[in-house]
């Protein structure tokens, strides 16, 4: 792994990053206040009525958590998939193949229930 | 070759390199961007920006100017930091993703060898998928950091999203490890070069001529389409910009942002197409390669011309970056041309799609190809 260069040129890019903003307050100026509305947030034109704890459907979360689920399952094979050939060339094939044939029912099986039990529906 | 160079002068030329990328990538959004306002002109039957400069091409220019004159605007209940930080940190996913794509041949200039990427990554996949996947985070800092709904709503649709499609394109990206062997893109492309060859079921087929190329699209077909849909959704592109649908959103997490930091999200944006671009051509059709001549063809032809091993290199390498960017040009189009011909899908409908239908079609195609390749060296047909 080429740490040192993928270090330098995430550096790198936060300062060239930094260096744009500044520019840009230094050219453009700071937003003067000119009056109370300018400086609120942007609400359809109507009074602000923000509160920081914003209500969120709970969808996201499920969705959130469903994705995590998945997403392990899914590396999981990533393993399997780089050494499928040289499982095969050397012999150890059938086995390497039913293995994931389990792991992939059981991961069709829990995709399944959870369409079925309507956690990934947006409708209602 | 994996680390970056031995002597100071290497570490240098590789580090000076790295930047030109990333300046590189910078440089070509502007481009794009015109580029896409002009094609949606003609696309709508209208002219686009031709005003300013030859083709309109300083337009560009003059819009950097006045973003640059744009006074620096935060809302009073917003978080600072948070607001600042979001558009810094949405350059960074892309454009370090991006570097460990291929882009051509290594050049090798007396004793050193560069490359012509940022860094060789041995995981290159799983690192591209995973460093470009933190472009959530900037999503959610910058819609928590506005406090507005808007922006709150944006980011949280737009982080859902991206996360869902990440699982078929996840899964897509498994049927091109299966077939390939490797985490490695420089090793794809070398596999990917020659005539189009399959052995299995006891026989071996090689095209009969040199133009048909062994490219991964023939035998990933599905896992083409899938990747390439999933990566519309990875980089908020029509028909899937629900993150910042005009309709219901104003404009989704950047709804508070102005001037240069807008800018900044916009890198970020076209920069996830350029690595998607990218990917489809080093997964699907061939890389760098060139249909009917292999690298060391070129190589030789290079060095029946010049003469010279360092002037054979520099011909080859600069064939083969042209042979990239054409492929790599025609994707990005297809995602401009896309972006101004569907319309935009509902939120239920967008989710419906990543989880009831691109993962499963994806999950398919991981079988098929895992049963494929198990079947070919097993039986023998005739």
């Amino acid at each position: 792994m080429p740490l040192g260069g993928i270090i330098f040129i995430i550096f790198f890019i936060a300062v060239f990053g930094v260096i744009l903003i500044y520019l840009a307050r230094a050219i453009g100026g700071v937003a003067k206040r000119t009056s109370e509305a300018k400086m609120e947030i942007y609400e359809c034109g109507i009074p602000e009525m923000e509160k920081k704890d914003t209500k969120i459907s709970v969808n996201f979360y499920l969705t959130a958590i469903l994705f995590i689920l998945f997403d392990i399952e899914i590396i999981f094979m990533y393993p399997w998939a780089v050494n499928f050939r040289e499982f095969i060339s050397a012999g150890a094939g059938t086995y390497v193949f039913i293995s994931m044939a389990i792991f992939l029912a059981i991961f069709i099986y829990g995709l399944w229930w959870e369409i079925k039990s309507k956690a990934l529906d947006w409708e209602n | 070759m994996s680390s970056m160079g031995t002597t100071t002068f290497e570490i240098v030329i590789n580090l000076v390199k790295t930047v030109l990328i990333f300046l590189m990538m910078v440089q070509a959004v502007p481009i794009l961007v015109w580029l896409e306002r002009r094609g949606s002109g003609f696309i709508q039957n209208r002219f686009g920006p031709n005003r300013v400069g030859p083709l309109g091409l300083v337009q560009l220019l003059a819009d950097a100017v006045k973003f640059l004159n744009k006074e620096d605007f935060v809302p009073d209940k917003g978080n600072r930091f948070l607001f600042y930080a979001a558009p810094v940190f949405a350059l960074i996913p892309a454009a370090v993703a991006f570097m460990a794509i291929p882009m051509s041949t290594p050049l090798t200039v007396g004793d050193s060898t560069f490359l012509i990427q940022g860094y060789e990554v041995n995981i290159g996949i799983v690192f591209i998928l995973g460093i470009s996947a933190m472009a959530v985070y900037t999503m959610l800092m910058a819609g928590w950091g506005s406090s507005s709904k808007f922006s709150l709503m944006g980011a949280m649709r737009a982080a859902a999203q991206v996360i869902s499609y990440e699982l078929a394109l996840g899964l897509a990206i498994v049927g091109v490890i299966l077939v390939y062997g490797t985490f490695n893109l420089t090793e794809m492309i070398v596999a990917q070069q020659g005539p189009l060859r399959f052995s299995g079921f006891g026989f071996d087929f090689v095209a009969p001529t040199a133009f048909l190329p062994n490219w991964g699209i023939f035998f990933q077909p599905l896992g083409a389409i899938l990747l390439f849909c999933a990566a519309f959704a990875e980089s908020n592109r029509l028909p899937f910009d629900l993150a910042e649908g005009e309709a219901e959103l104003v404009a989704g997490f950047h709804t508070e942002y102005g001037g240069f930091k807008m800018l900044m999200f916009f890198i970020g944006e076209y920069g996830h197409m350029m690595i998607a671009a990218g990917l489809m051509t080093t997964f699907y059709f061939g890389g760098y390669g060139i249909p009917g001549w292999t690298t060391q063809e070129v190589y030789a032809a290079g060095l029946s011309m010049f003469g010279n091993e360092t002037a054979a290199s520099v011909f080859n390498t600069a064939i083969h970056f042209l042979s990239f960017n054409i492929k790599f040009a025609i994707f990005l189009w297809i995602f401009i041309h896309v972006r101004w011909t569907l319309p935009r899908f509902r939120y239920d409908q967008l989710m419906d799609i990543g989880w009831k239908t691109m993962l499963p079609w994806a999950l398919f195609n991981t079988i098929l190809t895992a049963t494929v390749i198990f079947l070919a060296s097993q039986y023998i047909i005739g």
